[in-house]
């Protein structure tokens, strides 16, 4: 089955259609050997009933879509599979050198024990369960909210569809949210979307933006490392992936002739069209200074390149001096030359920040200076989808508009909030900290986000033997890490990396024992391994 | 001076244009066109965005909503109407349309929410005990985690079992269980698997004429070829395979079919499928090598006498070994219909069956890329499969409040066919399932020359100026497709009874009316 390759399988049925058409093809179509294996229902096929053909899948991996075997994520890929079959293993009662798996290749915070927001949970079981609202045991300005938006439910309820782009009294709190977040830059709610989850706005956005073919087609800026979600979404698109490197040296910063450099290459073989930017870095963790974002700015005006700002991680800023700046704020401060002109979609979302609400799926983005052609074109294929899932939607408009001082649930908002921020903070110093202890391990400040991606020296020895067994070393590296302490990481190849570099991707989501604990292990599995080959 | 690009759109009016798909020229001319500066051209135009995405056309939520949502605002804004409120009989919303959520669903969705409440006595212990169970599964005891991107797993158990049960024991596997957001997205995810090869050579997608439009929208979206086969009208909108075998030989001369979908009970045409006709779909889909996709979400929607559900997985191992170890098939099915009607929580899954495992192992891969399905409505999904049952406290009231559902669904599914069939010019096949009525209007030639006139397909005409004098919302039946020549209309049979009985008097005068004044 597998020697035949796609290629031959077209031509093959390429003959087929023409006879039925009752046209010769043009020569080279002759050239085909016998009809072996085509799949396309002809009674020839029946000659082989008893052999393999007629047993054999209409879909293969050899017929099936072919962008979508290039789709690589990491995050999910082998290690975290492995990962589940150790868990089943412990479970089982094999014997292992540890007694838990600690799946830190996700910023999952709820799954690490970070606990839900009360105000946020309340107001949500008040949504599922009206019959909540006569119940004296929940807060009064919980009760206005699911009250609130209930109301804008069709039938007063979160099983109705809402509007494609999301329901309308949370688009205006999104832009409220907005406006004050930017110092009162204005924010029209028709400009607002809501998304299932950050990813789906940013897939969508990409997916308008392909066109041509070859050299014509649409190239996308995208950092090096990157969130592997653009990666995929572009393979599966079919889009050219443009890469340029932070500069690891200078704290996984973002410099404008990098840019220029990735940019004027990429010209010569595909139509570059779109600069995507993640801020706070994922996997970096760098927050990027006011000035650099003018400068990227500037560089998609002048390169005429439409922005894409993904800002999931937009309260999760530790470090002393960084502050976090709106792509769209900094625009707008920058003059109508600019604000008027370049095109931005800025995303957000409920699962990162201090409420963690990733299994929710909820999300915004807002779109800027969108042709209002595009822009229908646009509200048309998200309604091919109906709605993104209401609950999302409700907590997505708790998260803009939390509670407020003089509110009964104010100040255990603030308190709960705080406390999982500055446990934030303390984690990332501690994980950059105790990583930078260790001889062979390098770690920038985790200014913001929730990941550290410390690079790591693989001996010769273990690169050789992971090149002998077809696997990446930081692969290689990951693997022997969780098949000897259960921790799951993954590796920078999953992210792209300066070539001979090596990288993994940690959170620091875990409680803080259970952190320092974490570390203690990588530091120490990591002191063996060196040792072991060299 | 507009450059024709400029309205190739279809418009708020339900005007048809012709898209223009040529790219490279039109990208240089609008960016001219803009007084002659190229650089305050946009970057992303209509001409030079996704020519796929442009194609695609949803008429559920299409032209004649957005209108409606117009009206809707004028109307609160005090213009004065012939009509007092909108009604969105344009797509099927129970919940919206005031059908009551079941109380148990809501209780433990409650509980997930705010485990706090598990300490409350005044919830049912099965109720609690679902709600524990479900947060055991999840990462952190928390719905804010995100699950396995297949889906929780023990709701993938629960689920299995659940088809065992449906299907007289037929042993369904876990493993083969995908979480999906709705069932549009899982119908989008096989379709996005099963679409290869270039110009004769691409993939081929068999779906029914009339069609629920995600299908057309998604292989417009997928570049896809459509291959449309026609449900018989004049025979209760039935599948006959001469049809099916009719498409698929034309198909074969410009693309490669591969897959057959199938919606039972149909949607928007409400027809529920024999026992035989799919045991001839499936020996169909055997000998010409197809993947079947059965469209299964309407499988508690059905109300005409002498006729039942038959899963498509069902009868396929009834026909034994020959089949059931060949046939390539995934079956849909969702929480937003049957007697829940809970669309907003977008829950969801697929089976798979007989998928080759290397395209398992693909397909498990790339919906890890959206990490997972919400788990509110993976959370839901496994209460419709594993409800209260005859021994638990949430029983007796669960099972009035589906009982009650159905029963007023297939009352007003029977009220709608006569009522319709009362008027002259509208005929109206039986609502055997699902939640519409698709029925034939006869329009007067004076009224298709005047919706010419105007641009428009003939029953959006019919179906706007059915909005404008009643506030009623339909979607014209071209929006599904239909025979050449022949016109129809969807419409949800959802509405309260009460108000249903006014939307069908209020369409019957409407369509006498139009008739009189077009003749």
């Amino acid at each position: 089955m597998r020697l035949l390759s796609p290629t031959k399988v077209r031509l093959l049925s390429f003959g087929r259609g023409d006879v039925l058409a009752g046209s010769g093809g043009p020569t080279v179509r002759s050239l085909t050997s016998p009809p072996l294996l085509t799949r396309r229902g002809l009674p020839k096929e029946k000659m082989s009933e008893n052999g393999l053909m007629s047993r054999a899948k209409v879909l293969t991996i050899d017929t099936m879509n072919p962008t979508v075997k290039k789709v690589e994520y990491a995050v999910r890929g082998p290690i975290v599979q492995r990962a589940v079959e150790l868990e089943r293993e412990l479970s089982e009662g094999m014997k292992k050198p540890f007694v838990e798996v600690i799946r830190a290749n996700i910023g999952d915070a709820h799954a690490m024990g970070q606990q839900p927001i009360t105000f946020f949970r309340q107001v949500l079981a008040l949504c599922s369960y009206p019959e909540l609202l006569n119940d004296s045991t929940f807060p009064e300005d919980a009760k206005s909210r699911a009250h609130r938006i209930l109301q804008s439910c069709g039938g007063n309820s979160m099983g109705s569809y809402s509007a494609s782009q999301g329901i309308d009294s949370v688009r205006q709190d999104v832009a409220r949210y907005i406006e004050r977040r930017d110092g009162g830059v204005s924010c029209d709610p028709d400009d607002i979307y809501l998304t299932t989850g950050a990813s789906d706005g940013i897939v969508t956005m990409l997916k308008l933006l392909m066109c041509g073919e070859g050299a014509a087609r649409t190239g996308v800026m995208i950092s090096i490392p990157q969130y592997p979600l653009y990666s995929a979404a572009l393979a599966e698109l079919g889009a050219v992936q443009i890469n340029y490197y932070l500069n690891e040296e200078n704290c996984w910063s973002l410099d404008i002739t990098e840019l220029q450099r990735a940019l004027d290459e990429a010209r010569l073989h595909c139509n570059p069209r779109a600069l995507c930017i993640i801020n706070p870095g994922n996997p970096t963790g760098q927050v990027q200074s006011r000035e650099c974002i003018e400068d990227v700015i500037r560089f998609a005006a002048k390169e005429r390149l439409f922005l894409m700002a993904d800002e999931v991680y937009q309260d999760n800023v530790y470090a002393d001096g960084c502050q976090f700046h709106s792509f769209k704020k900094v625009l707008f401060e920058m003059g109508p030359e600019y604000s008027n002109t370049v095109e931005l979609a800025s995303f957000h979302s409920t699962s990162k920040c201090y409420m963690g609400e990733c299994g929710f799926r909820g999300g915004y983005m807002e779109i800027i200076n969108m042709d209002d052609d595009v822009k229908a074109q646009l509200t048309k294929l998200v309604s091919v989808r109906l709605c993104p899932p209401v609950p999302g939607q409700a907590l997505m408009d708790l998260v803009v508009n939390p509670p407020q001082p003089g509110e009964p649930s104010y100040d255990n908002f603030i308190k709960e909030r705080t406390a999982t921020l500055s446990v934030l903070a303390e984690k990332a110093k501690l994980t950059e900290q105790v990583l930078n202890t260790v001889q062979g391990i390098s770690c920038n400040p985790v200014q913001g986000a929730m990941y550290s991606f410390p690079r790591i020296t693989i001996p010769k020895k273990a690169i050789e033997e992971a090149l002998d067994k077809g696997q990446q070393p930081d692969m290689f590296y990951c693997m022997k890490m969780l098949e000897e302490t259960g921790i799951c990481l993954v590796p920078g190849s999953g992210f792209g990396q300066k070539e001979g570099t090596y990288h993994f991707r940690m959170t620091i989501l875990p409680p803080t024992d259970k952190l320092q604990i974490l570390l203690n292990k990588v530091k120490e599995f990591h002191q063996k391994f060196t040792q072991q080959y060299s | 001076p507009f450059p024709p690009y400029h309205t190739a759109v279809r418009g708020v009016d339900g005007k048809h244009h012709n898209n223009s798909n040529n790219n490279n020229n039109n990208n240089e001319m609008s960016q001219q066109a803009m007084n002659g500066v190229p650089q305050r051209g946009k970057l992303l135009t209509l001409d030079n965005m996704n020519p796929k995405v442009k194609r695609v056309e949803y008429a559920v939520r299409g032209p004649i909503v957005q209108r409606a949502v117009q009206i809707e605002k004028e109307l609160r804004e005090g213009v004065k109407k012939p009509f007092t409120e909108v009604i969105k009989a344009n797509i099927g919303d129970a919940h919206a349309m005031g059908q009551k959520p079941i109380t148990f669903l809501r209780q433990v969705l409650a509980l997930c929410s705010y485990p706090e409440l598990l300490k409350d006595n005044q919830f049912p212990e099965d109720a609690k005990k679902r709600a524990q169970r479900i947060l055991e599964a999840c990462g952190g005891h928390s719905i804010g985690a995100y699950s396995a991107s297949q889906g929780i797993e023990c709701i993938r158990h629960d689920v299995a079992h659940f088809i065992e049960k449906r299907d007289g024991g037929i042993p369904s596997n876990p493993d083969n269980i995908y979480l999906s957001t709705g069932a549009s997205d899982a119908i989008v995810t096989i379709l996005k698997l099963l679409v290869s090869g270039e110009g004769r050579d691409r993939t081929g997608v068999m779906i029914s004429i009339p069609q629920y439009p995600l299908y057309s929208a998604a292989l417009a979206e997928l570049d896809a070829v459509q291959i449309s086969y026609y449900l018989d009208e004049d025979k209760c909108w039935s599948l006959d395979v001469k049809e099916l075998r009719r498409a698929l030989y034309a198909a074969r001369q410009h693309c490669n079919p591969r897959v057959l979908c199938i919606i039972n009970p149909g949607n928007p045409t409400g027809q529920v499928q024999s026992r035989q006709c799919i045991e001839d779909v499936i020996r169909f889909a055997k000998e010409e090598n197809l993947f079947l996709m059965a469209d299964e979400v309407y499988q508690d929607n059905v109300y005409a006498e002498g006729c039942q559900f038959h899963s498509f997985k069902k009868v396929l191992f009834e026909m034994g070994p020959e089949y059931s170890s060949k046939v390539e098939m995934a079956s849909f099915h969702s929480t937003s219909k049957c007697y829940m009607g809970e669309c907003g929580f977008r829950g969801g899954y697929m089976e798979v069956i007989n998928m080759d495992p290397e395209v398992k192992a693909q397909l498990t891969k790339l919906v890890s890329v959206r990490l997972c399905p919400p788990v509110p409505g993976q959370a839901l999904l496994d209460l419709v499969v594993n409800p209260p049952q005859p021994d638990e406290p949430s029983y007796a009231t669960f099972m009035k409040e589906r009982t009650a559902v159905l029963a007023a669904l297939a009352e007003k599914a029977k009220l709608t066919e006569q009522i319709f069939n009362t008027v002259p010019g509208i005929t109206c096949n039986p609502v055997q399932g699902a939640m519409y009525t698709f029925p034939r209007i006869s329009l007067p030639q004076k009224a298709i020359d005047k919706a010419k006139e105007e641009g428009q397909v003939p029953d959006m005409f019919y179906c706007m100026k059915l909005l404008e004098e009643e506030g009623i919302c339909l979607v014209p039946g071209s929006g599904f497709g239909q025979r050449e020549g022949t016109f129809h209309f969807r419409m949800t049979i959802l509405p309260p009874t009460e108000k249903l009985k006014l939307v069908l008097k209020k369409i019957k005068d409407f369509h006498l009316r139009f008739t009189k004044e077009f003749s």
